[in-house]
């Protein structure tokens, strides 16, 4: 072996010319098409879901069982009827008013006990407090005390339907809040910004992404308590929402019916998702390249 | 005693720090960030804080901003006493998320000229512009910040700064995070904004290099906790002569570690 200590051989400077580039030298390759339509979210996702379909209507006939297991066909054609026949618009559009007022009234609410909690240290302790005693209690669970004070109406499901709303808003809306960069905060103090309006210009912005996550699980948990409180209790106030419709379809042994309303409640879970929350998405965070 | 003297004949300090205390609460201990930190800053100076880190810079930096009181002495700005955060003193911090994401630039610029209510929307717009031309930025005005590099971004953050026209701009080290070279350009286009509108700074930095280049006036803090060990006049800008750099340079490094 070399004993000596390896120097790196000695080279001269050197000075290139660069080569100026223009338009036309710079080589562009097409995408093809079909990668190009693939790259489209709602094409991969209308695939998985033409796949889905596919798999329910091989398996139901398989299964051959219109009362276990009705096929997909069958499910279109009472989704079809019901729907020329007036009767699964109304019900989706009763079951969606109460679902507004519940959620609506829920986000304000959680809206309100965040901006407590961020601002005094006792709201802080209120808002932790009731959401570990009071997240982890089913809405399901409450309905019967709803039913006690506010009767057979809308106001029993408003309020299930605000507690389950409430307190995942809260929480995410909170934890978005603690999350809000030091400098951040500084540069809206350093703009005079205090109360309200810190809230508003500063803090909500900023702590955007977590909001709209829990406003997405929020979604979620008031559709699956709204469903489950008209299955319980059904119709309320003459006109039944989405669950009744199950509920009495059920009852009538009317199965294919059964699968469009469950169909119906999918349907406008996936048109929330996609179209409402997407866009909000896209026109927010996404844009503020706070989420990728 | 001597500097006493010297100040009395000056007009009044823009800014006024006397006999000033900082310090930090941890959850285990009280830290003393700085003792008895006593200077003046004129109106147009370029007056640098350097030192080592744990001098207490940043902290004396973000008490004249007002996020921070002293334990002992008072900060003025023309007189009036500093008790929390305001837009007469803009600052530029060193971090570059100092942006609003959810803005574009030139929202980010209009943004505290209209939070503070001092001019209307069109008005805003329009002084938002001019500064943004001034820091070179104008074709990106409508760009979001996740889209520039950090120097553009210390950019804005600069003609955000500058175009509140606040009583002095107040930076924490804000060319630190960048790349060397970019940061020569930074500290050259500084210097190119002080000769257009004469603003007052108050710079804080490690760099002693930086220091001369920036200021012209620099106050050297010793650390643990931070004490004034000298306030010195920099260089001349036009005569960048090399031997008196580098005996300046060494005079600095001899004492703040000697």
């Amino acid at each position: 072996m070399n004993t000596m200590l390896t120097t790196p051989p000695a080279r001269p400077n050197v000075e290139h010319q660069v080569v100026a580039f223009t338009d036309a030298d710079l080589i562009e390759r097409p995408i093809p098409a079909w990668e190009r339509i693939w790259n489209q979210g709602w094409v991969r996702k209308a695939v998985l879901l033409v796949l889905l379909a596919a798999i329910w209507e091989a398996y139901a006939r398989y299964l051959d069982d219109d009362l276990l297991f009705p096929t997909f066909s069958d499910t279109i054609d009472a989704f079809a009827a019901n729907v020329a026949n007036g009767v699964l618009p109304a019900r989706a559009l009763a079951s969606i008013k109460v679902l507004l007022m519940g959620y609506a009234a829920g986000a304000a609410l959680a809206t309100v006990l965040s901006v407590l909690a961020i601002n005094v240290r006792i709201g802080n302790d209120l808002l932790e407090t009731l959401t570990s005693m009071l997240n982890p209690l089913p809405a399901i669970a409450l309905l019967p005390l709803a039913l006690l004070w506010f009767g057979l109406g809308n106001g029993s499901l408003v309020f299930v339907l605000i507690h389950s709303v409430l307190w995942v808003v809260a929480l995410n809306m909170h934890a978005g809040f603690r999350g809000v960069s030091p400098t951040l905060r500084m540069v809206g103090r350093n703009y005079g910004l205090r109360g309200l309006r810190y809230v508003a210009a500063i803090l909500i912005p900023a702590a955007f992404p977590s909001i709209l996550t829990g406003l997405k699980v929020g979604w979620a948990f008031a559709w699956r308590t709204l469903i489950a409180a008209e299955l319980v209790f059904g119709v309320s106030s003459g006109a039944g929402g989405l669950g009744w419709f199950i509920f009495e379809n059920k009852n009538q042994l009317e199965i294919p019916s059964v699968f469009a309303g469950l169909l119906s409640v999918i349907l406008i879970g996936l048109a929330v998702e996609n179209l409402v929350f997407r866009t909000l998405e896209s026109r927010t965070v996404r844009r503020w390249g706070m989420q990728h | 005693m001597k500097d006493g003297s010297e100040t009395s004949s000056l007009a009044e300090p823009l800014l006024d720090v006397r006999g000033v205390t900082l310090q930090y609460k941890t959850a285990a201990r009280i830290v003393t960030a700085t003792h008895r930190v006593s200077f003046a800053v004129y109106p147009a100076d370029r007056f640098v804080l350097l030192g080592p880190s744990g001098c207490g810079k940043s902290s004396l930096l973000k008490a004249v901003a007002g996020y921070l009181d002293p334990v002992e002495g008072e900060f003025h700005l023309r007189g009036r006493r500093i008790r929390e955060p305001g837009p007469d003193r803009m600052m530029v911090f060193q971090e570059f998320d100092q942006l609003l994401p959810w803005k574009t630039v030139l929202d980010n610029v209009m943004f505290p000229l209209l939070a503070t209510r001092r001019l209307k929307r069109s008005e805003a717009r329009a002084r938002a512009q001019a500064y943004i031309e001034k820091v070179g930025l104008a074709t990106f005005a409508d760009a979001y910040p996740h889209t520039l590099s950090g120097g553009m971004k210390q950019r804005v953050a600069i003609a955000r700064g500058m175009a509140m026209e606040p009583e002095i701009l107040l930076m924490d080290e804000p060319f630190a995070a960048l790349d060397a070279l970019t940061r020569r350009t930074m500290q050259d286009e500084l210097l190119r904004l002080w000769d257009d509108t004469r603003f007052t700074v108050l710079f804080v930095t490690h760099s002693i290099n930086e220091a001369i280049k920036i200021g012209n006036r620099i106050l050297l803090l010793s650390p643990h906790p931070g004490q004034v060990r000298a306030e010195m006049d920099s260089l001349p800008r036009e005569s960048p002569d090399a031997a008196a750099l580098l005996g300046l340079e060494r005079h600095i490094h001899d004492l703040l570690f000697a």
